[in-house]
């Protein structure tokens, strides 16, 4: 049977404002697929998101959603989460709006391991506001505001949020579907703070400046970069450079969640005041 | 207010009215002179149940205010200047997408990092227009240790009510001044709560304004799914870049306050009936305003005070009924000049206005303010 994509979107604005051959669209599924897998309701989902066109994805989903203000998503969704541990509470979110603007958030939110499911789509380049180069755009490529090619390094976002503490981090790719989808999925099952990485393609922006040719052509360019986990443990640096690791890094249940911690503090502090 | 006097701080008593108005969410950061509310929250929060939590930024904190607001708490954070200068685009955002929240601003000098131990009213105008783009806001200026207990749950209730971020300004005396107060019962408190959609889930637009000027508010996660965006839009909460349609909100969020002003306007007032001199004042040195009338009238000066408890919006209509009265205003203020402008803009010519200034970080006393009555009459 095929997939019943309309029970989680808000038909009547489709069609979305995304380019066509965009890689969005390819994690929004992969986000539906893996909400309809753990059986939650819409009702008892908030999809928050910050600025930018990966932000944009809440305005389609038949959810509690939320677009807030650029790289803020994650403050407006531990207030949720805080307010309601017992909802489900997905963040999405662009490179530039989670690791530049939104930095901070970001590595707090991975720190405090609280059971929000962050997903990044990392398509290299701010894409709604005309192509400027992202923390993640390689060094030597062309944005609008490195017309000369990038002179920065680039961030690998995966080891930016193992090292902040997330305790599930993986990363998948828009040319792998069912690869991305079973990430999201075991991010969702894990209780923490979870991030998917999506390497995914911007064709207009990033794709165009950088003669990448054509949506197809875009994915297979992604495809071509990625390595993975295993293969890439016995790669050297050099060998490594320009690539991506594929896989998932992290996946830890031993740590408890933050606001099954707060809980525990609230239930202490009760029964001391209590006897 | 049979109750027993008891000793509080100003800081420490807006998180006990904080929690008495019903807030079970507070996200802050620290920063002086402000930083005993969330201590004191930090303490009394998870007693009642509630979520303290210190955030890694003001940015975040006004953010986590915003999303525990939407989920149905009361919220809070608190700062001072350059920490609600932080604040302002998650402030803009509480504006347009009609998030209750409030947050408290215990004024230091300033600019930039100014004199963080030290008093000052000048963030009056960046509280009202600090954040871009045409918006209300409501403020509250208490001065008395029951004023701040009274002022703070009516700034939540406002907020609730009018679906709305309500500012509580304090300055660093009034957070770190302690005095012995009566408190009421809070089982008297009148408490308001957001009004709820009575239509079903199929009809419920999050912005319909079929049911006056503020909109009934869903909480998230009770069957209303909708969408809340930072973005122009229409009632159903959607983007929308239609002329006539974005207009009309931004109409009826402007109506939804200055269309209200009797339910939000709230003043004390002193010997204003057969004044000839008014002085307009507030917060702290509002209390200095009182003490000098109290001697200027032993010398026989007819001067009365206007105290706004409500400043945004500012009280015009009354500041022109008494600038039609009066002679002189006389308008004491911590800063270089900001409740001033208001006061000749409302007093639109009917009356001299003279300013006692004082950004050196001290209180302006009773008896410069007496010195500058003795000098007008
Ligand atoms: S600009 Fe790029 S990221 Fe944005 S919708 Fe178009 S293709 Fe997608």
């Amino acid at each position: 049977m095929t997939f019943d994509y309309s029970k989680y979107l808000r038909n009547q604005y489709i069609p979305h404002m995304w380019c066509p051959g965009c890689g969005i669209g390819i994690l929004l599924k992969a986000i539906l697929r893996s909400v309809d897998a753990m059986g939650w309701k819409n009702d008892d989902i908030v999809l928050v998101s910050g600025i930018g066109c990966t932000s944009r994805m809440p305005g389609y989903v038949d959810f509690n959603t939320v677009h807030t203000t650029h790289g803020r998503a994650l403050a407006f969704a531990t207030g949720l989460k805080m307010a309601r541990p017992d909802k489900h509470v997905i963040v999405v979110a662009g490179d530039g709006d989670s690791t530049a603007i939104g930095g901070n958030h970001f590595i707090h939110f991975c720190r405090r391991n609280i059971d929000i499911n962050m997903i990044i789509n990392d398509n290299n380049i701010y894409g709604m506001t005309g192509g400027q180069y992202s923390p993640t755009t390689p060094p030597g490529s062309y944005a609008s505001t490195s017309p000369y090619g990038h002179v920065e390094p680039n961030f690998d976002i995966a080891k930016l949020a193992i090292g902040a503490g997330a305790t599930y981090v993986a990363r998948g790719t828009v040319a792998q579907g069912l690869i991305l989808e079973k990430y999201i999925k075991a991010s969702f099952a894990h209780k923490g703070a979870s991030l998917v990485v999506a390497e995914s393609t911007c064709p207009v922006q990033f794709g165009r400046r950088n003669r990448l040719g054509d949506p197809v052509d875009m994915l297979h360019w992604i495809k071509e970069r990625g390595v993975a986990m295993r293969k890439a443990e016995k790669m050297s640096e050099e060998k490594l450079a320009g690539k991506y690791v594929m896989g998932e890094f992290i996946k830890d249940d031993s740590k408890l969640e933050y606001t099954e911690r707060t809980r525990m503090l609230i239930e202490k502090v009760q029964q001391k005041e209590n006897k | 207010m049979s109750n027993k006097l008891e000793l509080w701080g100003g800081n420490d008593l807006i998180a006990q009215a904080a929690i008495d108005a019903g807030c079970r969410f507070f996200a802050g950061y620290p920063i002086t002179p402000s930083s005993e509310i969330a201590e004191q929250l930090a303490r009394k929060l998870p007693k009642v149940g509630g979520i303290f939590m210190q955030m890694e930024d003001e940015i975040a904190s006004m953010g986590a205010i915003i999303g525990a607001s939407l989920a149905g708490e009361k919220a809070m954070t608190a700062t001072s200047g350059p920490g609600f200068s932080l604040k302002q685009e998650n402030l803009g955002y509480a504006c347009i997408s009609e998030t209750p929240c409030v947050i408290v601003d215990v004024m230091r000098g300033g600019p930039s990092t100014g004199l963080p131990t030290a008093p000052s009213q000048s963030d009056l105008m960046q509280v009202r227009w600090g954040t871009h783009g045409d918006h209300e806001i409501i403020a509250v200026t208490p001065a008395f240790m029951d004023e701040i207990y009274s002022e703070t749950i009516r700034a939540f209730n406002l907020s609730e009510k009018f679906r709305i971020p309500v500012i509580i300004l304090l300055d660093e005396i009034l957070g770190h001044l302690h005095e012995g107060v009566q408190l009421p019962d809070p089982g008297s408190l009148e408490i308001v709560d957001r009004t709820k959609p009575t239509v079903p889930p199929e009809e419920y637009l999050p912005f319909d304004d079929r049911f006056g000027d503020v909109p009934p508010m869903a909480n998230f996660f009770e069957g209303y799914r909708f969408h809340i965006t930072g973005l122009s839009h229409g009632k159903s909460g959607f983007p929308t870049t239609d002329v006539e349609e974005v207009d009309a909100i931004q109409m009826r969020r402007q109506r939804k306050i200055i269309g209200n002003t009797d339910q939000i306007l709230s003043n004390h007032e002193y010997h204003l009936d057969d004044a000839e001199i008014a002085v307009v004042a507030f917060g702290s040195v509002g209390r200095s305003a009182i003490d000098a009338i109290d001697e200027a009238r032993k010398q026989g000066i007819k001067v009365g005070l206007l105290r706004p408890l409500t400043i945004w919006p500012f009280p015009e209509k009354r500041v022109l009924e008494i600038a039609k009265q009066v002679k002189k205003i006389i308008v004491p203020e911590m800063s270089l000049g900001q409740l001033i402008l208001e006061v000749q803009r409302a007093a639109n010519g009917n009356a001299d206005i003279v300013g006692v200034q004082e950004v050196g970080g001290q209180l302006i006393r009773p008896r410069e303010i007496l010195a500058k009555l003795q000098e007008v009459i």
